[in-house]
């Protein structure tokens, strides 16, 4: 297939906020954004799904504890454990834990405010589908904002992520929300699912964001979608 | 139906009955009034839903007769396409699209409880766009605080940061501007301040009126509570005397996920064309949402109240009519749209229930389980409130107060460049002036994607066209110290301040909004106040040719006998054609030149220099000349079409150089300054004349910007250079001060202005 007919489905959750946003990226990007809804059965045969930032089901309960339950997520998993490349932002990120797709959990910033700020980060890993196209080690610039965006995991969970090269990315200069080792962004082994708390939709123009390094992220999954690395 | 509830029927047989009007905060003319135009005594709901509309705040019975001058003098202006007296005004910005803004008060209830009390203040102003018809793509919240460091600013500033975050976080709205003040006079009187834009086309108008007889009465959104009952009249009007309130009903709570819901909910029925007319429900609630719709329209309504969705069973008709549970409106649909209607609302899991129907009868009838309980004719209650012409006198202290002129003589100023060093760093940390990240990192500046500009930079930008990259910029600005001085002009300088932000930026400044926070109206002196800055700020709209499209009063801003400084907000809304050309604050570019616009004078009455060092208030405010600020304004703004300028910058509270050490601090990149020769270094730095802005000009630009400024005849003086390399390390290097040069390390300036907040609110990120 060619990345010209990339289609990538953006979900709208009640409640999602920057669904909008990443569907300017994936157009910016190249590709044909696609609405899914929450309450459909439906992928629409998108190539690529990513699940936006916000407050899905007005974060009741546990921020993600009900999107994962949603009619539209069912769909998601399944075809995400078939291979599907699905990146989950921030709430997204707190949807793809919840739904048991990557492990470990999000919590409270450690010092109990919310915050948004332009955020420096490093990709340490540039094989999932989602990063393929940044250098190693690479330091990026994006938006941060989340009140939630802790991430926290038993040890040996954070050493095998670490020894599988599964962080994606890691807080440079500032650890803004108590993260574990400073882990910014997560992939399952396979690679084809992404967690990431910083917001990469927000960095896509430089009338808009601080940078444009968020785009890397959205041409990666193009990247992959063109190599015929998904699936 | 056990409980007792009082009827129509049952008021006409018991005329004497006594009622409790005065606890619901209705004078006993008022309450004649009232029997007079029902010819009866009204029932228990009647009084309820008067007592809430004739309130100050629902009625401005006390500023109604000053207010007429906005639109007694209001300019010539194509752009205005809906005025005052809507839920908010809309203006034209070109190709088709519109936009609308408004700014409201939630002081009191903030007060009381800072997280709700400001979160369901920004609810409230977002539906107050959203009813408009226009989707609300951003918010500003100018707030007033006691001083950093009082007990009770620790109580209520962190909560009002939380619940305006918070609520607007949520709502995926993006906050781009506002204001942190501290006074003293704002300790027991925090204000709470919320701003909306929105922006649809033009064809999207939607205003709040019932017409077509049967259509329906659809309420949709959150079922209606015992939250805010009577809040409207109680709390927002009545002083706090110490030992607190002797009422204090429950403030709101707000549920943002639910507005949220309303949100995409309202936008999507008005767009598929099913409403008639459509008001969100605010202070008075269901009591003002129906009598309003209905005085507007064709003039009856018939509402059964029983069917409202209640969160309490035990709600009686009178808490029902009063409540002010947030996220809720209220639509008139034609019977036809109702299915589809519904069917759109059952998409966004927003209950909607069709509580009655448009009427020809010319009352407002509402029944309860088949009783008539109310029966009046809609506009008594929402338009022809009582009107007060209250009493009001020049202050006796005014004339003192303005004769203590800060001179040298009477306020001791730095003289040599050691003690003009020292003053720099107590001004660059003073929390007035010292950075607000602190509170603005707590906000969402990013979402939706359309932010060009926001804090610090002078005035909040987003975009409305992707395509063609029109965009609009607002500030919001107020200096209750030059308001004190005096209001007329300070009401003035306000609005000129407000002005200069939003052309700073290069928009085009068209239209204004204002939140009038004042002390008791019964103090014939506050009245002055009000009535002088309500003058002041019309004049000056209509000398810079831009309307006041809407506003706010808020009054009983006071504890005790002590009133917080006048504080007439004033929001400007200015466009740009394209966002592209927008002019930000600082410089990037080693070799441009940097400039003052404008004439510096000794002007210290009012600063904040006074304020810091001296704790002293009195003298005369800065002089103003709206032509010049025009014409200022109207060279900034070639400046950025042209793109003869790289950056600009307001001058304002601290000064010329408060304004380059924001630069410098935004940008990390050192400068280069020298004194002007006929000015004292002193007063270089820190007076505080109006119209004045830095801009910085590169050097291939710099004949063409002095021939624009020269054709208008408008001072520019070079006092400057961005320069990595003025010092060892990046540092603004100030030449001229009392036969000295100064070094300011900007790593040092930094220090200073970045760690007030954070030490004395606790630390967050970084």
């Amino acid at each position: 297939m060619s990345a010209q007919g990339a289609r990538i489905g953006v979900v709208t959750f009640p409640g999602s906020l920057d669904d909008r946003d990443a569907a300017r990226a994936v157009r910016l990007a190249g590709a044909e954004p696609v609405a899914l809804w929450h309450a459909d059965h439906d992928l629409k045969a998108v190539d690529a799904v990513v699940l936006p930032g916000g407050f899905s089901y007005g974060d009741y309960l546990r921020c993600g504890a009900i999107a994962r339950f949603a009619p539209v997520m069912q769909e998601i998993i399944a075809a995400a454990n078939q291979g599907l490349p699905v990146l989950g932002i921030c709430n997204g990120f707190q949807i793809l834990c919840e739904s048991h797709l990557l492990p470990g959990a999000l919590i409270r910033n450690d010092h109990r405010h919310f915050v948004c700020r332009d955020q420096r980060l490093q990709i340490t890993n540039n094989t999932s589908l989602w990063t393929r196209d940044f250098e190693l080690n690479e330091e990026i610039v994006v938006p941060l904002k989340n009140g939630e965006g802790g991430y926290v995991a038993s040890d040996n969970v954070l050493d095998e992520l670490e020894g599988e090269g599964r962080v994606i990315a890691r807080y440079l200069e500032v650890n803004p929300n108590g993260s574990y080792r400073d882990i910014a962004g997560i992939t399952n082994a396979r690679g084809n699912v992404v967690g990431l708390m910083p917001h990469p939709e927000h960095a896509v123009e430089p009338l808009t964001g601080p940078t444009t390094d968020g785009l890397g992220f959205f041409t990666s999954v193009l990247s992959s979608l063109l190599q015929g690395a998904a699936r | 139906m056990s409980r007792h509830v009082d009827t129509v029927t049952n008021a006409a047989n018991t005329p004497d009955l006594e009622q409790p009007f005065a606890e619901l905060g209705v004078k006993p003319d008022e309450y004649a009034r009232i029997r007079e135009i029902l010819n009866r005594r009204p029932t228990n709901s009647e009084l309820a839903m008067y007592s809430v509309m004739w309130s100050e705040h629902c009625s401005y019975k006390s500023s109604k007769v000053h207010l007429r001058q906005f639109g007694d003098k209001k300019p010539d202006s194509d752009a205005m396409l809906v005025g005052i007296g809507e839920n908010a005004g809309v203006v034209d910005i070109g190709d088709g699209w519109a936009v609308t803004f408004k700014v409201e008060s939630h002081n009191h209830p903030s007060f009381v409880e800072p997280y709700q009390g400001a979160a369901t203040g920004v609810g409230g102003i977002v539906r107050d766009i959203l009813s408009m018809g226009a989707r609300p793509v951003a918010v500003m919240d100018p707030l007033r605080f006691g001083p950093a460091d009082a007990p009770d600013t620790a109580r209520v500033l962190p909560g009002i940061i939380a619940g305006v975050g918070g609520y607007g976080n949520c709502l995926g709205l993006p906050n781009i501007g506002g204001e942190v003040v501290f006074d003293p006079t704002y300790l027991g009187n925090p204000l709470v301040n919320a701003l909306c834009v929105g922006t649809m086309k033009h064809e999207d108008i939607h205003l709040a009126k019932a017409s077509g007889i049967g259509n329906l009465v659809i309420l949709f959104g959150a079922a209606t509570g015992g939250d805010g009952i009577g809040g409207v009249s109680v709390l927002a009007s009545e002083t706090f005397e110490d030992g607190g309130p002797a009422k204090r009903p429950s403030v709101q709570v707000g549920d943002p996920f639910m507005e949220k819901l309303l949100i995409e909910c309202t936008l999507e029925v008005l767009h598929a064309g099913l409403v008639e007319g459509i008001q969100d429900l605010g202070g008075a609630g269901i009591s003002c949402a129906t009598s309003e719709l209905a005085s507007n329209g064709t003039g009856g309504m018939h509402v059964y109240l029983e069917r409202v969705p209640l969160r309490d069973a035990t709600l009686t008709p009178e808490e029902i009519l009063m409540s002010e549970s947030q996220e809720r409106m209220c639509a008139i649909v034609p019977p036809e749209n109702a299915e589809k209607f519904l069917e759109i609302c059952a998409k966004w899991d927003v209950v909607a229930t069709v509580i009655g129907e448009v009427t020809d009868t010319g009352r407002l009838i509402i029944e309860w389980h088949g009783e008539v309980i109310v029966d009046v004719p809609p506009r008594t209650v929402a338009h022809d409130g009582p009107v007060y012409e209250r009493p009001y006198h020049r202050p006796t202290w005014q004339d003192t107060l303005q004769a203590d002129a800060p001179t040298a003589d009477r306020l001791k100023r730095p003289t040599t460049a050691s003690e003009l060093r020292d003053t720099i760093m107590t001004m660059t940390a003073a929390p007035n002036l010292a950075s607000k990240r602190w509170v603005t990192d707590q906000y969402d500046r990013y979402v939706l994607g359309n932010t060009v500009l926001a804090q610090p930079e002078d005035s909040g930008m987003v975009r409305v066209d992707e395509v063609t990259g029109r965009g609009v910029a607002v500030s919001t600005d107020c200096n209750g110290r030059f308001a004190k001085l005096d209001p007329y002009n300070g009401a003035k300088l306000a609005l000129a301040e407000a002005y200069r932000n939003v052309s700073t930026t290069g928009a085009v400044p068209l239209a204004v909004t204002n939140c009038l926070n004042f002390g008791s109206p019964e103090d014939p002196e506050v009245m002055w106040q009000f009535s002088e800055a309500v003058r002041g700020l019309a004049d000056g709209c209509l000398e810079l040719g831009t309307p006041v499209t809407g506003g706010n009063v808020s009054f009983y801003n006071q504890t005790g006998d002590v009133a917080i400084l006048p504080t007439p907000v004033v929001g400007v809304l200015g466009v740009i054609d394209d966002v592209e050309r927008r002019t930000p604050m600082s410089w990037k570019t080693d070799g441009d030149l940097i400039y003052v616009l404008g004439t510096t004078a000794d002007e210290f009455a009012g600063s904040e220099w006074a304020h810091e060092v001296h704790g002293h208030l009195g003298g005369l405010p800065p002089g103003i000349d709206l032509k010049l600020e025009q014409a200022l304004s109207q060279i900034l703004v070639a400046c950025s079409r042209d793109g003869l300028i790289d950056a600009a910058h307001d001058v304002s509270d601290g000064g010329i150089m408060q304004a380059l050490i924001e630069m410098a601090l935004r940008s990390g990149i050192g400068a280069r300054v020298w004194v002007p020769d006929n000015l004292d270094p002193f007063v270089f730095a820190y007076a505080e004349s109006a119209t004045r802005a830095v801009v910085v000009v590169a050097r291939s630009e710099e004949q063409r910007f002095i021939d624009m400024c020269a054709a208008r005849n408008f001072p520019a003086t070079r006092v400057g250079v961005v320069d990595s390399a003025a010092a060892a390390e990046p540092a603004l290097v100030v030449d001229g001060v009392y036969g000295d040069v100064l070094t300011l390390p900007i790593a040092e300036l930094a220090d200073k202005h970045f760690s007030t907040l954070p030490a004395i609110f606790g630390p967050t990120v970084g």
